[in-house]
């Protein structure tokens, strides 16, 4: 249902496209988080140099927008790698080793959490449950959720992802 | 006349390959010819069997599960579609699905129909039951829906368990130009998933729920508030109030009664924080998720300063078959003052992981030994958190505490949302524990100090205590960190901070062992 987004998924920040993307928000009370999410789908991150645009739109300070993209650890203040893998690092994946799982990860990828690998292709993150807990440990690849990973098949889906990658250059 | 054969379109099936699954038989079945027409149904809970294939027959659903692309075309070779013997034989076979125990011994009230029907339909909804809560709560006075649900017994399904009806006599008492229902699906709960099980199995039956809450108070607009780990979830939901919409539960004038509500689905980024409810209300504003003092109650003064309901998932998906069947029918089930069903969530390290909707009163053993088949990896039972992060940890000498709110509380734990994580005896608690406290100082809002700085000196205090060198120390820090927990305790505005000692003292109290 949900593919695992296309790589060339992603538009070069502008300015001006970040202003048309969140004028479907005008006059619409208390819609800065969907702005930042819009903004975030479109670019991959949120610019800074979108936070006086936003405050502006908004009627907002610079200070509040940048203290509701900071608050959430949704919001990326910097452009990610063409996958972004996400570990579960809650209770139900602990209790089914997801720290080998993420030990095993961090070494495949040779990057930590919030990195993203030297060739551009993995950015790392945890996230605290995926809401699939009977079926863990669980991944997530952008949209998509994997469970009952194993060392073995996180590096296949690994080699899979880089190698889709490549075909869609 | 073509086959129908159920794959479901839910988070767990699709993180086992389901949708894979989907093009596997659709493909196999073209290329023999075969005329069958595959419905996206939910899941029905036993996440064990899943991606679970269900064939209708002239006696009921078969099952096949679980079943992975590479089985497809022996599955076909073994003409599984027509129920045959040798279909029957298959490695994947289940028989008729109703009929195994796992779903059998189960009292399935707000779960009846995930799994069966064609998750968004709203004919098939309508031919299992659905809307007629909503019929029935028309033809009422708005004070007598809100009381049919006060002596239902139901109450808040989300962990906090106040009673419903009380929440929702407290809004529609309320004189205000603007009312406002929120569903809280920010399901952030380790070891929770009920609520992203019915808004992708039976996203109706919350849709139905919170219009009958909006009748009951007063309101004309309604949010869900769903986390952004559920992406799967937010297109099924949509799909779902789209097609109410289109069949005129939704809009101007819902089920022509002239009153009118609509729902949208606002989504959250990443803040645990964001499922406390005053938290939530801050979100949806578009703020950061910090807490708010109470009072005032958010029924009082919610969103934007407005009367506001705000329910979890479940409790406001319970409000139809209430509707529906009565507040006898309902207080029928479960014990003392813990009535109704509750949708307990089996995870972490079990054999049979899953949804087990059951009424209070069941034990823990019961569920983790008799539904869950005790661990995944074989090994015994250690430890099991009940209740989410914040909740107890409690030794397998406690398998036989009771479910129900007051026994638990009894024991020292909570149910809260009825999440029950299973840890094998390779388990240790002191990083458990440890853990508990690193998640509260990664998901405080910062708000209040008990919290924010009081889980940084814990995880500090936990380090001290498993490094310690002599017994004198490590008795010192434990002194530590009791004092702290307590202060937490006491002293937090909301239950991240004056929870997170649960987890904690839990564990030094039944595995102190573990913190040497």
């Amino acid at each position: 249902m949900i593919e695992t987004a296309s790589p060339s998924r992603f538009r070069e920040f502008s300015l001006e496209l970040a202003s048309e993307v969140v004028q479907v928000f005008k006059d619409q009370p208390g819609t800065l988080i969907e702005a930042l999410h819009k903004l975030q789908a479109t670019f991959g991150y949120v610019d800074e140099a979108a936070m006086p645009m936003l405050a502006r739109f908004f009627n907002l300070s610079r200070a509040e927008v940048h203290g509701v993209t900071s608050f959430y650890h949704d919001f990326r203040r910097s452009k990610p790698g063409r996958y972004t893998i996400r570990i579960c690092q809650a209770e139900a994946c602990q209790a089914m080793g997801s720290d080998e799982l993420t030990k095993a990860a961090k070494q495949l990828l040779g990057c930590d959490f919030h990195e993203t690998t030297a060739d551009g292709m993995f950015t790392l993150e945890k996230v605290y449950c995926l809401g699939n807990c009977a079926c863990s440990p669980n991944i997530m690849v952008d949209k998509q959720t994997y469970g009952r990973v194993t060392q073995e098949s996180f590096k296949k889906l690994a080699a899979e992802l880089a190698s889709n990658a490549a075909e869609a250059k | 006349m073509s086959i129908r054969v159920y794959i479901p379109r839910e988070t767990t099936a699709s993180s086992l390959g389901a949708e894979a699954l989907v093009k596997a038989i659709a493909t196999e079945a073209k290329y023999r010819n075969l005329d069958i027409e595959i419905v996206r149904n939910g899941s029905r809970g036993a996440c064990f069997l899943e991606p679970l294939v269900e064939i209708e027959t002239a006696q009921g659903r078969i099952g096949f599960g679980p079943v992975h692309s590479e089985d497809v075309a022996d599955l076909f070779d073994a003409d599984f579609l027509n129920g045959s013997e040798k279909a029957g034989k298959h490695k994947k076979a289940l028989g008729l699905v109703e009929q195994l125990p796992w779903f059998l011994n189960q009292e399935r009230l707000t779960f009846a129909r995930c799994g069966i029907i064609a998750a968004t339909s709203v004919a098939e909804y309508q031919a299992h039951g659905g809307y007629v809560g909503l019929h029935n709560a028309l033809k009422m006075s708005t004070s007598d829906v809100a009381k049919e649900v006060l002596e239902s017994g139901l109450r808040g399904r989300g962990g906090a368990a106040f009673p419903t009806g009380i929440k929702w006599q407290t809004v529609a008492g309320a004189a205000a130009d603007q009312k406002y229902v929120v569903c809280n699906a920010d399901e952030g709960d380790s070891g929770t998933f009920s609520d992203r099980m019915i808004m992708e199995g039976d996203p109706l039956s919350l849709i139905e729920g919170m219009t009958i809450a909006a009748i009951a108070v007063g309101a004309t607009k309604g949010f869900v508030y769903l986390r952004s780990e559920y992406p799967l979830t937010q297109v099924i939901l949509q799909e779902a109030i789209n097609n109410a919409r289109t069949a005129g539960f939704l809009g101007a004038s819902v089920a022509n009664s002239g009153k009118s509500f609509d729902i949208e689905i606002r989504m959250g980024a990443g803040a645990y924080i964001c499922g406390e409810e005053t938290s939530l209300l801050e979100s949806l504003e578009g703020k950061r998720g910090q807490v708010r003092p109470k009072p005032p109650l958010p029924a009082l003064e919610g969103l934007f300063g407005k009367p506001t309901v705000v329910n979890n998932v479940i409790s406001l998906a319970t409000v139809p078959v209430i509707m529906e069947k009565g507040a006898k029918h309902y207080a029928a089930y479960g014990r003392g003052r813990s009535l109704g069903t509750m949708p307990f969530q089996l995870g972490g390290n079990i054999k049979q992981g899953g949804l087990v909707e059951k009424a209070f009163g069941l034990t823990l053993r019961q569920l983790v030994e008799g539904f869950g088949g005790g661990t995944f990896t074989g090994k015994p039972v250690r430890a099991i958190q009940v209740g989410g992060p914040l909740g107890a940890y409690f030794p397998a000498e406690l398998l036989d505490t009771v479910l129900d709110y007051e026994e638990f509380a009894k024991a020292g734990g909570m149910l809260g949302h009825g999440g029950v994580v299973v840890f094998d005896s390779s388990v240790n608690m002191a990083r458990m524990a440890r853990f508990s406290m690193e998640f509260c100082v990664a998901e405080s809002c910062g708000k209040c100090t008990p919290c924010r700085i009081g889980s940084v000196r814990g995880v500090e205090t936990i380090d001290r205590i498993v490094a310690a060198q002599d017994g004198a120390e490590r008795a010192r820090q434990h002194i530590i960190l009791k004092d702290l927990c307590e202060t937490m305790e006491a002293g937090s505005l909301c239950a991240m901070g004056g929870l997170t000692p649960m987890p904690v003292m839990s564990a030094v109290k039944h595995f102190k062992g573990d913190f040497q």
